[in-house]
């Protein structure tokens, strides 16, 4: 659905992205992660046709952004991190007016825009001024804009930038939605997100590809594999006797390489909290390790990771990077030496 | 096509919006009271009051369409619905069409309304009906330049603000080229008095001469800007 090719992006002499290669299947939804300033939203505006390529070659759907930008256009859907909303129309007219520039034919136009209403579920609000609207419903309204013309590849820039917890569950179903019809790129400073409504992440450092795996290749690739959260209770025991009888029973289980007792999540007798850190997936061997030892399971999570990781990614990579200037200015520092030795030696 | 969606989207606004309401107001205001104290001249015979009301009309229709102007892409660019328009399958001139058709047609309707001043004058005095025709195409097409220098500086600002200055600032300098033209020798005076915005170039449309050289000069002052304004759209994406 995307190659993209040694692409570099600059304002002025500053380098925004670059050498940037990657491709992205059909169908699939990407996060597109990074600190501020790595290069995410340029990226995202050149794949929207919004900003065009210093050099390098973007295809989107086997069409050129620059040569066919046109094209790409009309197949491409783009929410910006500020959603491009006229508050001085409603929500239907604005719906409609977004499809009249996209292309979609005049005796179809209303039946999209009821389309996307429901799928959004904007129905209730269709009629109001979108200056009138909350927040959330005005980023409902950007995410509508950018599917009303049916797109293959939907562009979403930060969508739940300044949502409340409701609006986030409420955004991430909807982004989880586009699934399937389109191919789906999204980009999120808030990691844990992209781990939920994501099939692969790439992780974006310095306007160039770090890393791009899933997530659970991600912590292969970090070693540091996965982090279960336990609640235990055992009958007849004190909590620091349930939490001893847990270790004991996880000691030497193949994966789990730590096990931590945490303060107990629960109140009540015999409730023990516990952490296992492991180098692969090891919920299921765990579980049954303890109730094979008799005790009781009243919670297992999946600890999320992925903050550290990414952190941990970054580090490496600024690390490397630092080495790379290190050495860079070492070798300019040895050639100048070897100039100016050159240079005392008589003719 | 996509331009028309466009005028459409932005008249809308115009009518919407106190701006649109109180540009127009203001400019039949200001026309209307300055006709009155025209009129009360007795001496003036009836062609010198209608070509005194299309050099008044002048005024306020050049005021007005840079007020119209100034928000048509400085607005989009600090709200950021500019991207909605960058992101669409639409052509960076089919942008600027657009915006310049709803900003002149909405410059046109206020040039209309002034329509009832030089009827009296036909009522009660005598001038041809070839006098207004012309005087009104020389407003219209003094408007449509107008509106396309103010355009231009849109695409230029960030804030309206700024686009308004900018183009009066040009719309002046086009302006004064006749003061110019006084000041240098030939053949540099006719060159400048050619390209002056108002006074050479407007006044046969004032007293009713139809002159196709004018009319050229318009609609080139007009296409270049447009085309200024395109190139500046297109600009912005390479940066």
């Amino acid at each position: 659905m995307i190659e993209i090719q040694e692409l570099y992006k600059y304002y002025g002499d500053r380098r925004a992205i670059g050498p940037l290669s990657t491709s992205i299947a059909q169908g699939e939804v990407i996060g597109l992660l990074g600190l501020n300033g790595a290069g995410k939203t340029t990226t995202l505006r050149v794949l929207a046709c919004d900003l065009l390529p210093t050099s390098g070659s973007v295809r989107v759907a086997g069409l050129d952004v620059v040569e066919q930008p046109d094209e790409v256009r009309a197949k491409v859907g783009y929410l910006p991190d500020r959603p491009p909303l006229y508050d001085d129309m409603t929500v239907r007219e604005y719906l409609s007016y977004a499809a009249r520039l996209r292309n979609v034919p005049t005796l179809q136009v209303k039946k999209r825009v009821a389309d996307v209403e429901e799928l959004t579920e904007l129905g209730e609000v269709s009629g109001q001024l979108i200056g009138s609207l909350s927040h959330g419903f005005k980023q409902r309204v950007g995410i509508a804009q950018s599917i009303v013309h049916g797109p293959e590849l939907v562009v979403l820039d930060e969508p739940i930038s300044g949502l409340d917890p409701v609006q986030i569950m409420e955004m991430r179903e909807l982004v989880r939605g586009l699934r399937g019809a389109h191919t789906v790129v999204v980009s999120s400073h808030i990691l844990t997100e992209i781990s939920e409504t994501c099939d692969r992440i790439l992780i974006i450092d310095d306007g160039r590809i770090a890393w791009s795996g899933t997530e659970t290749e991600l912590s292969a690739t970090l070693k540091q594999g996965m982090r279960v959260g336990l609640t235990l209770r055992a009958a007849g025991l004190s909590a620091q006797a349930t939490a001893e009888k847990a270790r004991a029973a996880l000691a030497g289980l193949e994966g789990v390489r730590e096990v931590e007792v945490l303060e107990p999540a629960e109140a009540g007798e015999g409730i023990a909290s516990l952490s296992v850190a492991a180098t692969t997936d090891v919920r299921e061997v765990v579980c049954r390790s303890l109730v094979h030892a008799g005790l009781g399971i009243l919670q297992l999570s999946r600890e999320k990771e992925l903050e550290s990781m990414f952190l941990q990614l970054l580090g490496e990579g600024q690390e490397h990077a630092g080495r790379k200037r290190r050495k860079k200015k070492q070798a300019d520092a040895d050639a100048a030496n070897a100039d100016a030795a050159a240079n005392k030696e008589p003719a | 096509m996509r331009a028309l969606t466009i005028a459409r989207r932005e008249l809308y606004a115009y009518l919407r919006s106190p701006l649109g309401s109180a540009i127009i107001a203001g400019a039949l205001l200001v026309d209307g009271i300055l006709f009155y104290f025209d009129s009360l001249d007795q001496k003036r015979l009836s062609a010198q009051l209608l070509t005194q009301f299309f050099y008044d009309s002048s005024a306020a229709t050049m005021i007005a369409g840079l007020l119209l102007a100034m928000r048509l892409l400085a607005e989009e660019r600090q709200s950021g619905t500019i991207t909605l328009l960058n992101t669409a399958p639409i052509r960076d001139r089919d942008i600027v069409l657009g915006k310049f058709l709803s900003s002149f047609g909405m410059l046109t309707l206020l040039n209309l309304l002034t329509i009832y001043m030089p009827l009296m004058v036909y009522v009660r005095g005598k001038v041809s009906v070839g006098h207004i025709a012309v005087g009104y195409l020389g407003l219209i097409l003094l408007g449509a330049a107008v509106t396309s220098i103010g355009l231009f500086a849109s695409s230029l600002a960030r804030s309206q603000v700024v686009a308004a200055i900018i183009g009066a600032a040009m719309v002046g300098a086009f302006i004064l080229l006749w003061v110019v033209a006084r000041a240098v020798d030939p053949p540099f005076n006719t060159f400048f008095s050619g390209l002056a915005l108002h006074h050479e170039n407007y006044r046969p449309f004032m007293n009713g001469t139809l002159q196709f050289d004018r009319v050229a000069y318009y609609l080139m002052i007009t296409y270049f800007f447009l085309l200024a304004a395109t190139k500046v759209l297109e600009a912005r994406r390479w940066r």
